[in-house]
């Protein structure tokens, strides 16, 4: 008898180099996965904590001292030639020197926001408990110490005064809550005046369209112009109380001054946040990142984007995708039945199904192609003949936006949602059929009283899929309704709310537009970084919140597949 | 070869029925009649043809690509495969009851309530009394009456075979197939099964297809053996087992074979 005890099998065929070897790729897999989110979560949430202001002095090539004052970006190390070329004077056995990146802000009175120091002939650093950065509407922020709150030009409190920090903060909150007022009614009211008149000028230009001349014509034209008169009475009280409140908010101005000793005055309308970092507890930094962090997700862009928030590109983001879902999914799902159900099998469904399957595979920017090409210069064209002629030649649904991008992004997820909702179909027992049919069901009846809802969990996950495509998709979407700064929401409070004729801004265009179009790089790189992260976290939100609805329909058709 | 002791009334009448799978032949010249208001059961070895002719009574051999008929089938003088027959309308009148059980995805009560909603009956009242009346039929009532809107995924399969018979009888059919009804079941589930067939029979025309001999005889009044798609023999279930007349079935009956 052999001996069970002496060692038979090989290491190699006992089978462990295959686990060894799946369970590697596994790690290599999560390695990459966990890094990318990892370097995306700690650069993209890093940009909103608040940074300490530093002072410094420095002695620059031509040996003049120069007071710089900013936030520390970043340290690099060069080698000592390249500085040598650059002009300085470095001692002959340096090899590496460090050098500093600082943000200085105040781009309206140096002109530089981000510049490279030498650590050579660089002070220490200091963090006057008095500086502040101020966040502008315009201009990027400034850093410096302020001097005196003023009020119709004076001073009303000083540097030093009891109560200042008081005082500069309750001007701070009275202009902004001006400043809300005056954007709530240029966007609400004016918006609404303005979308009135344009009403008016095309209904007059569809009367003319239509034929009518004469009587009827003054007649028109004399309840327009009333009407135009009222609106335009209108429009001037809020004009008047607009112009009111802008005037009110002129009044505070900030004099301030920079680490060099330049003096400035800043109007308050001018400031969006006031901080002093340097004296603030990690407490406070805390609530201040909160702060900003919600103010990048609410906010309006500034500054060519690369200031202020993202919303409108969450927000364009989200409408399309859910645009997109409403029409993929009732499209993908009854091609898919008809395919599985009711279509002959055969040669040409075969080429059918080929044809679905390899649509997957085109590239996205072919369907951005196909999509402005035919939807929006042919279909979008033909729309605005037969139903805006009035408006013409101005497009209407004949230019990108919102409908053709989520249309173009719904071709392209459709054969996703094809393919799994056939799979689903395809999954269902056919006794379940049987049962309904032997009950004397039709065909029809068993289809959509049985067999599509236990479809249903296939369907969701083909959309899950659809989702994750469509929202992380950019390539198609500059050509067929994208754009970088979209003037207003595609929802607002003016008839019909969800105006698919708008373009939108897009979270992945975003990066895109403020990472490679942006003139100031270094501030930029951060929003890169912050705006994948949202874009990331969205997609992350919309696959959750759909794996929700697909786990309860999965747990409500629970054991029919078995 | 139909037995000629039949004096009862006549529920189905199988007329010289041939039916085809494509080419091939599965059931050859079978004429057979089953009286109304007893069960009788069709026995034979695998693929002989007993479920094929089970599912000619309620057409759901239509559903099979190529499947062909030949013959006639009556219901109450008749014929099924009648041009101007209805299926669906054919189909509520003779149930089915798979080999295993088949509930929705819907709660208990809406799948006793599947049929009779199919017939566009809305009424609360009316739906609750079916609903009632045939789980209490199934001899499921007491069991489920506190979990009405659950899933029916819940039940055991014995409980989801005899809810399949509630769903089935709560439209009120005139004939109900059973196609190996207990045999995906426990023996205790399979008692109770036949329990209720013996309860069903006063009101319904059974023809129950079986594997097992020992079930043929305990439920059945008349039984059917079939051989390759042919009919060998057909009479009561008392003389068939007892007194065979062929040579066949006395062989299968006593399992020389099969």
């Amino acid at each position: 008898m052999k001996k069970l005890s002496s060692k038979q099998t090989s290491w190699f065929q006992s089978g462990s180099p295959w686990v060894w070897l799946n369970g590697g790729a596994v790690t290599l897999c999560m390695i990459m996965v966990i890094g990318l989110l990892g370097l995306i979560a700690v650069r993209g949430f890093g940009h909103f904590w608040p940074a300490d202001i530093l002072q410094t002095s420095i002695t620059d090539r031509a040996g003049q001292k120069q007071i710089v004052m900013g936030e520390f970006v970043r340290d690099e190390i060069i080698t000592a030639a390249v500085a040598r070329d650059g002009g300085y004077e470095v001692p002959a056995d340096t090899e590496v020197i460090t050098r500093h990146l600082f943000k200085l802000g105040n781009r309206d009175i140096s002109g530089r926001d981000f510049v490279w120091f030498l650590d050579m002939g660089m002070d220490e650093w200091q963090y006057p408990a008095d500086a502040i950065a101020i966040e502008r509407r315009e201009w990027g922020n400034f850093y410096g110490f302020p001097v005196a709150v003023q009020e119709g030009g004076a001073v009303v409190s000083k540097l030093g005064d009891e109560g200042f920090w008081q005082e500069l903060d309750s001007r701070l909150r009275r202009a902004l809550e001006l400043h809300q007022q005056v954007s709530r009614i240029e966007r609400v009211d004016i918006g609404r005046i303005n979308k009135h008149m344009d009403d008016l000028r095309l209904e007059r230009r569809r009367l003319e369209l239509d034929g009518i001349k004469g009587e009827a014509m003054a007649l028109a034209d004399a309840d327009m112009s009333e009407r135009r008169a009222a609106l335009e009475a209108e429009y001037a009280i809020i004009k008047t109380r607009r112009d009111d409140i802008l005037a009110q908010a002129t009044r505070d101005k900030l004099q301030v001054r920079t680490g060099s000793g330049k003096e400035a005055v800043i109007g308050f309308d001018h400031i969006v946040r006031i901080t002093r970092p340097n004296e603030m507890s990690v407490l406070d930094k805390l609530v201040q990142y909160g702060d900003r962090f919600w103010e990048f997700l609410t906010d309006e862009p500034r500054e060519a984007n690369t200031e202020g928030g993202i919303f409108p590109a969450i927000f364009g983001t989200v409408t399309m995708v859910i645009v997109m879902s409403i029409m993929v999914t009732p499209l993908g799902v009854l091609a898919a039945i008809y395919l599985r159900e009711y279509a002959k099998q055969g040669t040409i469904l075969k080429i059918i199904r080929i044809s679905v399957y390899n649509l997957a595979g085109v590239p996205s920017i072919v369907y951005g192609v196909f999509g402005l090409g035919f939807f929006v210069y042919i279909l979008g064209g033909s729309i605005d003949q037969l139903f805006y002629p009035e408006s013409l030649p101005s497009p209407t649904f004949g230019t990108p936006g919102l409908f053709w991008a989520s249309l173009t992004l719904a071709l392209m997820t459709l054969p996703v949602v094809i393919v799994s909702t056939e799979e689903g179909l395809s999954r269902i027992p056919s006794t379940i059929r049987q049962g309904s049919l032997a009950l004397g069901a039709t065909k029809a009846e068993t289809l959509w009283k049985v067999v599509v809802p236990l479809a249903t969990p296939a369907m969701m996950t083909g959309l899950i899929l659809a989702i994750a495509r469509a929202a992380g998709e950019v390539a198609p979407l500059m050509l067929v309704g994208v754009v970088k700064l979209a003037p207003a929401l595609p929802v607002d409070g003016n008839y019909p709310y969800l105006h698919l004729d708008q373009k939108i801004m897009h979270l992945g265009f975003h990066i895109y537009d403020v990472g490679f179009q942006s003139p100031n790089v270094e501030a930029a790189r951060p929003l890169v970084y912050a705006t994948s992260l949202i874009l990331v976290l969205l997609i992350i939100v919309l696959n959750i919140a759909a794996i929700k609805i697909r786990n309860n329909l999965r747990e409500k058709y629970r054991g029919a597949s078995d | 070869m139909s037995p000629t002791a039949l004096v009862e009334p006549i529920k189905l009448e199988v007329d010289n029925l041939n039916l085809y799978y494509d080419q091939k032949r599965a059931l050859n010249n079978v004429s057979l009649k089953i009286p109304e208001k007893k069960v009788t059961a069709f026995i034979g070895p695998s693929g002989c043809g007993k479920s094929t002719l089970l599912r000619c009574f309620n057409r759901m051999n239509d559903l099979v690509d190529l499947c062909r008929v030949e013959g006639k089938i009556l219901l109450d003088g008749q014929n099924i495969y009648d041009k101007s027959v209805d299926v669906a309308e054919l189909r509520r009148q003779v149930g089915m009851v798979f080999q295993k059980p088949n509930p929705f995805p819907k709660s208990i009560y809406e799948n006793v309530a599947y049929g009779l909603r199919l017939q566009g009956v809305k009424s609360k009242r009316v739906l609750d009394e079916v609903v009632e009346r045939s789980l209490k039929g199934a001899a499921l009532w007491d069991e489920v009456k506190d979990r009405l809107h659950e899933n029916a995924f819940g039940l055991s399969g014995g409980q989801q075979q005899r809810l399949v018979i509630a769903r089935a009888i709560a439209i009120e059919p005139e004939v109900i197939l059973l196609d190996e009804p207990a045999s995906a079941l426990d023996p205790i589930s399979t008692l109770k099964i036949e329990e209720l067939i013996n309860e069903l029979k006063h009101q319904y025309t059974i023809v129950i297809v079986t594997h097992s001999m020992q079930q043929a005889a305990r439920v059945s009044d008349y039984t059917a053996f079939m051989y390759m798609g042919d009919l060998i023999e057909h009479g009561l279930t008392d003389t068939l087992f007892t007194n065979p007349s062929k040579k066949q079935t006395e062989d299968y009956i006593t399992g020389r074979y099969g």
